[in-house]
């Protein structure tokens, strides 16, 4: 039996390397994926663009933080970017619903297959990934600022007197944080608001939510800002998480789809459900368990190799694997998605 | 019916108020051959204005685009599937052009060749138990039984195959540890990339062929990452992002094509003119000059001729199956499937079928760019370029039609290409007088080379838009 040190020295450690690092990202990819689904669950196509969309308003975050940096405005502890966010999801918010007007409007007043939707976004994906490379370029970029970590290895290890430290940077717990408000104003606005019942209506039965006369039009249009706003908002948190780079953002589409879907596309409940399950299950299937495992068996067993199940190359792949295992066993998703 | 643009669900779920519907006009029987007239005559421009070489190099990536328009025209013209997962075929193809060509590492095959086999048969149990468990049992016990067969085959094959895999690699890293391929003239790749791709696309077609359209497309779209991270990362295969270069060719060599006596006579033939014009002192420094540019041009001028005949042959079999009845039981699936299902047609069947036939012709295509290449770099795989480039060209040329396909290939490979010079030109316009020590200057330096994928979107959204069957319509016959 290990001692009781040996268990919360490994009970630290993954915290340290799983928890806490799959707990950030599956904030991120829910945010992400939320957006996705309220697009295919209102205007019924599932849209590739949002991973630009994501990487546009991160752009725009990152122009507002260069200028209240400029202008020598800082968030005090926190990163300035946060403060940035407000006119970027502005920004962000107009460019969406130009999109729209000027793209996907005349296909859905033709009442075109949704397929024909999807590859008008595709269009769009590579006209906004040009936008966004024209202002950033290529390469990585951190635009992070203030405190950099809210506890630090070291000081944990002098406090608790354990073998390992554990490191929260400031920026996951903040990933975290404005997750959770964003995501329970969204479900108090899709609950208890006029216009969030108006867009639950509609997708749930289009035709009789017009004849019980709501706007199809205004509900398209906020549909399109709470995305603008969500992939902002999600791509912005990755950013100050880990770096900005265009590309990225765009395989950044795949899990966030494969969230959407796990949960059950068109549920909200289910993309952030999704976006925790397939976080968790791609930092857990690529870490190496090796240590872990050296704390909590005797010597003479340690194991021999890193005890890792994939390499971290097939990150990607892992969100992927649990698509495709949902799709076959269970298509509509875990929250039986396609009505919001 | 018409190609699965807008047109088609207008008519099928149009509103009384919605609308009318696109009007199908009636089209020139001269608008194919004046459209590849017109592709003709800007290459022609490239050759001149800019130089022969770039043309050429265009034509022979405009060719190998072709035919993977043509793969992509199959699934999604004739039977409406979304294929987002092109890419992964491409590179399978482009494996097979390793795997046949590159001689064998015989030190590899050695030292980890057994573990390599052993690990093979293992797979195959693992796989023959599964298909043997699926056969006799039912319900939530066959899954468990599955799971467990799974659980248990992964620790089994783990340390014989990574095994296999270090000792492989170790042998001499910088310059092989991967097992090499079976040295065989890498034409034949041509055909095994269709296979491979072929294999893979029943295996997807199996798991995803049943989802609509637009999960169809994410699934496709996730599985073709998968691969390419096989690719990328299983280094005993064909080195992954470590590259495989200097692959054989099925044309000569320059160097060897400079030194023939009736290539240098050609030459001299094919420039006795200006050979004369000039002074005896500088008609052999002249003619060394024209040898060294005419054996460039000779070398991509073979395998324009190589692509053109695969171009060809695949071409006729497309349009002889589009004009069959298979051909014409495709459309109706794609244009109805609950009719054609009632009509007795076998929709999952025809969608596999087809799939796998679209797959196939895009892998051939992949294992040529590859041989065009001379090497395989599986680092320089990305779905805008792999992906959804193909479609662009698919839709821009007019889904549903062959000609069509074709042209897309060779008009958005042309913009392709030819959208960076522009941006470069834009960018010079813009940036005339400025001071080059700004950073806004330096900046828009950079702006030449994302301008490709703005005009690409602009041009898929402006065809979409007002001409949604592309340049070269469907043609619809009735009878």
């Amino acid at each position: 039996m290990p001692e009781a040190t040996e268990i919360l020295n490994a009970l630290v450690l993954m915290t340290n390397f799983v928890f806490v690092p799959a707990l950030a990202y599956g904030s991120q990819l829910a945010l992400g994926a939320l957006g996705v689904t309220l697009v295919f669950g209102i205007l019924r196509f599932a849209n590739f663009a949002h991973g630009d969309l994501m990487a546009f308003g991160t752009t725009i975050t990152i122009l507002f933080t260069w200028l209240l940096q400029a202008s020598g405005i800082t968030f005090g502890p926190l990163p300035t970017a946060l403060l940035a966010l407000v006119p970027a999801i502005a920004a962000t918010a107009i460019i969406a619903i130009l999109i729209d007007k000027s793209v996907f409007a005349f296909y859905r007043k033709h009442r075109a297959a949704p397929v024909v939707l999807v590859i008008a976004s595709v269009g769009v994906m590579f006209m906004l990934s040009a936008i966004v490379r024209f202002i950033m370029g290529t390469d990585d970029r951190r635009f992070t600022d203030g405190e950099r970590f809210l506890v630090r290895a070291p000081e944990f290890k002098r406090w608790s007197g354990l073998d390992e430290g554990l490191a929260i940077q400031t920026t996951q717990a903040i990933t975290v944080i404005v997750a959770l408000v964003v995501v329970v104003a969204l479900f108090i606005f899709l609950n208890r608001t006029r216009t969030g019942k108006a867009m639950r209506a509609y997708s749930d039965n289009e035709d009789l939510a017009l004849l019980s006369g709501i706007n199809p039009d205004r509900v398209v249009m906020v549909t399109w800002i709470i995305a603008a706003a969500l992939a902002t908002i999600a791509g912005a948190l990755y950013g100050l998480d880990k770096s900005f780079k265009p590309f990225t953002y765009f395989q950044l589409l795949l899990p966030i789809f494969a969230a959407a879907i796990v949960g059950g596309i068109g549920q909200p409940v289910g993309a952030v459900v999704g976006g925790y399950i397939v976080a968790f299950s791609e930092v857990m299937l690529t870490y190496a368990y090796k240590k872990f495992a050296m704390y909590l068996m005797p010597d003479e067993l340690a194991p021999q190799g890193l005890l890792q199940f994939l390499s971290t190359d097939y990150k990607f792949a892992v969100s992927f694997i649990i698509l495709v295992v949902v799709l076959l066993i269970r298509p509509t998703g875990l929250f039986r998605g396609k009505v919001l | 019916m018409s190609a699965p643009a807008i047109d088609e669900t207008a008519q099928a779920e149009r509103s009384p108020a919605a609308p009318p519907a696109i009007v199908q006009k009636k089209d020139s029987a001269w608008r194919a051959p004046l459209a590849f007239l017109a592709m003709g005559a800007a290459l022609a421009a490239v050759g001149m204005f800019q130089s022969w070489s770039v043309a050429l190099a265009i034509l022979n990536m405009s060719l190998i685009s072709a035919v993977m328009a043509m793969g992509l025209n199959l699934q999604w013209g004739y039977a409406g599937l979304f294929n987002a997962g092109v890419m992964a075929f491409t590179a399978l193809g482009g494996l097979a052009a390793v795997v046949v060509s590159h001689p064998p590492v015989m030190e590899a095959l050695t030292a980890g060749g057994r573990s390599l086999a052993l690990s093979a048969v293992i797979t195959i149990g693992i796989v023959a138990t599964i298909i043997f468990l699926t056969s006799i049992l039912k319900g939530r016990v066959r899954g468990f039984a599955i799971f467990v067969v799974v659980v248990a085959g992964y620790f089994l094959l783990r340390p014989v195959f990574s095994d296999a895999v270090t000792t492989i690699e170790s042998v001499n890293p910088a310059r092989t540890g991967f097992i090499g391929g079976l040295g065989l003239p890498i034409t034949l790749s041509w055909l095994v990339g269709g296979i491979f791709a072929a294999a893979v696309a029943w295996l997807i077609g199996k798991v995803a062929l049943g989802l609509r359209s637009d999960y169809l497309a994410i699934a496709t779209l996730g599985i073709s990452e998968i691969v390419i991270a096989i690719i990328k990362n299983e280094d005993w295969l064909a080195r992954g992002v470590k590259n495989v270069t200097g692959l054989p060719r099925p044309v000569p060599y320059e160097i060897n094509l400079q030194q023939e006596q009736w290539f240098v006579d050609l030459v001299s033939r094919f420039h006795a003119a200006q050979l004369e014009s000039v002074g005896e002192g500088t008609r052999e420094l002249l003619l060394r000059q024209l040898v060294i540019e005419g054996a460039s041009a000779f070398v991509k001028i073979a395998y324009a001729g190589l692509f053109t005949v695969v171009l060809l042959i695949i071409l006729a079999l497309c349009v002889r199956a589009l004009n069959s009845p298979w051909g014409r039981m495709m459309r109706a699936i794609r244009d109805n499937e609950e009719a054609a299902a009632a009509m007795g047609k076998n929709i999952t069947k025809r969608h596999l079928q087809v799939f796998v036939l679209g797959s196939a012709i895009i892998g051939i295509a992949g294992a040529m760019m590859t041989t065009l290449d001379g090497q395989f770099t599986p680092g320089t795989y990305n779905p805008l370029r792999f992906t959804f480039l193909i479609w662009v060209m698919v839709i821009v040329g007019g889904s549903g039609n062959n000609l069509g396909a074709v042209l897309g290939g060779f008009l958005i490979w042309f913009i392709w290409v030819e959208a960076e010079p522009a941006g470069q030109w834009i960018v010079a316009q813009i940036s005339a007088n400025m001071d080059p020590n700004t950073p806004l200057y330096r900046h828009l330096q950079d702006i030449a080379a994302p301008f490709r994928l703005f005009v690409m979107g602009l041009v898929l959204l402006i065809v979409m838009r007002f001409s949604p069957r592309g340049i070269l319509p469907e043609k619809v016959r009735h009878t």
